[in-house]
């Protein structure tokens, strides 16, 4: 008893106190090794921490240097950036992005005006107008929906939604930016429905009572209170969904026709959703595997992925921060 | 008691689930008189409050059984509860700056009430604000979020929230908790004064204020109605109730 008084005066760590104790029992070999399964434990639990981290750089480190060297190799920034032809595999090649950076974007404008006004209403009704059994149910039913692989989405969209627009609008086809669109909408629903409804959670019930007090009927309340109150949250949640349009490939993929051209009709000058295009992820896919590794339409295409790494990138961290800037505030 | 009451409990109990809190009260409250509710923490005073504007509606699992009249009409039957609500000012005891500006929060309630013309908003905020004794402080800044004024400032804020759409009767949840004395007391004083105007509900653990402010006083004790009466008489030294004595004189709660 007394040694242990006295060496918890010099070794105040509880583990190095434990060992001492133990030592007096088991000799010193045992105390060494019991510090050092103690170190090793530790060690392998920040390894496991850091090592997200480190994946994370090392593949955007990989994709850059793979990317990279494209810019030495004859076709500029310039072209890289601002020309819109991209035709790899003819005699002269041209790597222009422009055109799959308009189809990622036209995709994901119309999956955020399907998916953030769908996907924010349910996340009013889930949180504001449900009784708790109908609430858990509905949030079930929502993340089932995440669960669907994105390859029958991309089949759903291909083989039902397609016919539908024909026969619809009278499309020429019914893969186009538009059904890549409503599918990637629909696959981004259940992450604005579960973050947006996190964000009203958040909202203090004194906010609803007190705005309820003062005759406020529920919609009211929701219009002018729960609104303006979880409005960063709200964004957040709109901002994931970007992120999720952005990266998704395979519906993409099969949804949108995967033509490189402008979606932009000859009769508007201005982006049409019924012209099929092509997007950043979809390219890549498709094109990836028949390349061969280190020419030039290889480089290209690692390039075109560190631009969309770099874009879903700064998505999700800005949502990120708005959200922690929420739960900080809290 | 003269007249017919303006409010009055008949035998009132509600329980959260199984827990009950308010267990067969019964009181009535004149017109134009400040009635205070004493009594220890989780004594059932707020569920009360919340009965009357009936928001303890939205509180799952919330059971109220017994008789609530304004006026001698029952507020569960008949009306729908949003004039209902309209026609009582709340108060909570923790500030509530909803997510607008300060002139916003106190036009937010006329505004829903149909009140259009901006001349008579800023004069409703311009009135409700002065009687919260807040005008002077914020008079340059009614554009500012209502939520970045200080706590006391909000629950100032909040009482001339309540008095916006004009209420019948006021409740006030503790109000001065986050308020100065000074504050406290030019808040009182428009209390006694508005008392002209409507009846009051003052929920209080500073059992002198209820002393100072009210007509009658009612105090409760475990969910339960210990004793009822004119102030004077339940602050009085003959007071024949052994529990209101003790507790009025702080020796227990």
């Amino acid at each position: 008893m007394a040694s242990t008084a006295t060496s918890s005066l010099t070794v105040p760590a509880g583990s190095a106190r434990a060992a001492h104790r133990l030592a007096g029992v088991r000799g010193v070999w045992w105390r060494r090794f019991w510090l050092l399964r103690e170190w090793a434990m530790v060690g392998l639990i920040k390894l496991c921490g850091i090592s997200s981290i480190l994946f994370v750089t090392a593949i955007f480190l990989f994709i850059l240097c793979e990317g990279l060297p494209f810019l030495r190799m004859g076709h500029g920034i310039h072209e890289f950036f601002a020309t819109s032809d991209w035709y790899p595999t003819s005699q002269n090649p041209t790597f222009g992005i422009l055109s799959l950076m308009v189809g990622t974007g036209a995709v994901t404008i119309l999956a955020m005006l399907f998916a953030v006004p769908f996907g924010l209403a349910t996340a009013v009704l889930i949180s504001e107008f449900c009784s708790r059994r109908v609430r858990e149910t509905l949030k079930i039913v929502v993340e089932l929906l995440a669960a669907v692989p994105s390859v029958v989405w991309g089949f759903i969209g291909l083989k039902m939604l397609g016919p539908v627009i024909v026969r619809f609008t009278g499309a020429d086809t019914g893969v186009n930016a538009l059904n890549a669109g409503l599918i990637v909408g629909l696959m981004s629903v259940p992450i604005v429905v579960s973050i947006g409804e996190d964000a009203l959670r958040a909202v203090p019930d004194t906010f609803r009572e007190a705005a309820e007090a003062l005759g406020a009927t529920r919609w009211q309340m929701v219009r002018k209170v729960l609104f303006p109150a979880a409005r960063s949250g709200l964004l957040a949640a709109a901002l994931l969904g970007v992120g999720r349009a952005i990266g998704e490939t395979m519906a993409v993929l099969m949804c949108t026709g995967q033509s490189i051209a402008m979606p932009i009709d000859g009769a508007f000058p201005y982006l049409h959703p019924l012209s099929s295009v092509g997007t950043m992820t979809a390219t890549i896919a498709s094109e990836l595997g028949e390349v061969e590794a280190g020419g030039l339409h290889y480089r290209a295409l690692f390039l075109l992925g560190s631009v969309l790494f770099l874009m879903t990138f700064i998505v999700n961290l800005t949502a990120d921060l708005i959200v922690r800037g929420i739960r900080g505030k809290k | 008691m003269t007249g017919n009451p303006k409010i009055s409990l008949q035998s009132l109990s509600v329980r959260y689930g199984r827990k009950s809190v308010l267990r067969n009260i019964s009181f009535a409250v004149p017109a134009n008189s400040i009635f205070a509710i004493i009594g220890p923490a989780n004594s059932g005073k707020t569920t009360l409050l919340k009965c009357l504007n009936r928001t303890i509606e939205i509180i799952a699992g919330s059971h109220v059984d017994g008789q609530i009249c304004i006026d001698g009409l029952n507020i569960h039957a008949g009306g729908d509860v949003y004039s209902l609500r309209r026609r009582i000012g709340m108060v909570f005891p923790l500030p509530v700056g909803l997510p607008m500006s300060v002139f916003d929060n106190v036009a937010y309630a006329p505004r829903m009430a149909g009140v259009r013309d901006k001349e008579l908003l800023g004069h409703i905020v311009e009135d409700c604000l002065t009687k919260a004794a807040l005008w002077d402080e914020v008079k340059d800044r009614l554009d500012s979020l209502g939520s970045m004024l200080s706590g006391g400032q909000q629950q100032r804020l909040t009482i001339a929230r309540a008095l916006s759409h004009d209420p019948e009767i006021l409740c006030l949840d503790e109000f001065s908790i986050a308020i100065d004395p000074v504050t406290t007391m030019r808040i009182e004083d428009m209390l006694v004064e508005l008392k002209e105007r409507m009846t009051i509900i003052l929920v209080t653990n500073l059992v002198q204020q209820a002393r100072r402010l009210s007509d009658r006083t009612c105090f409760l004790n475990k969910g339960e109605l210990v004793q009822e009466g004119p102030t004077e008489e339940m602050f009085g030294d003959s007071n024949a109730n052994r529990l209101t004595y003790d507790y009025v004189r702080g020796v227990f709660g």
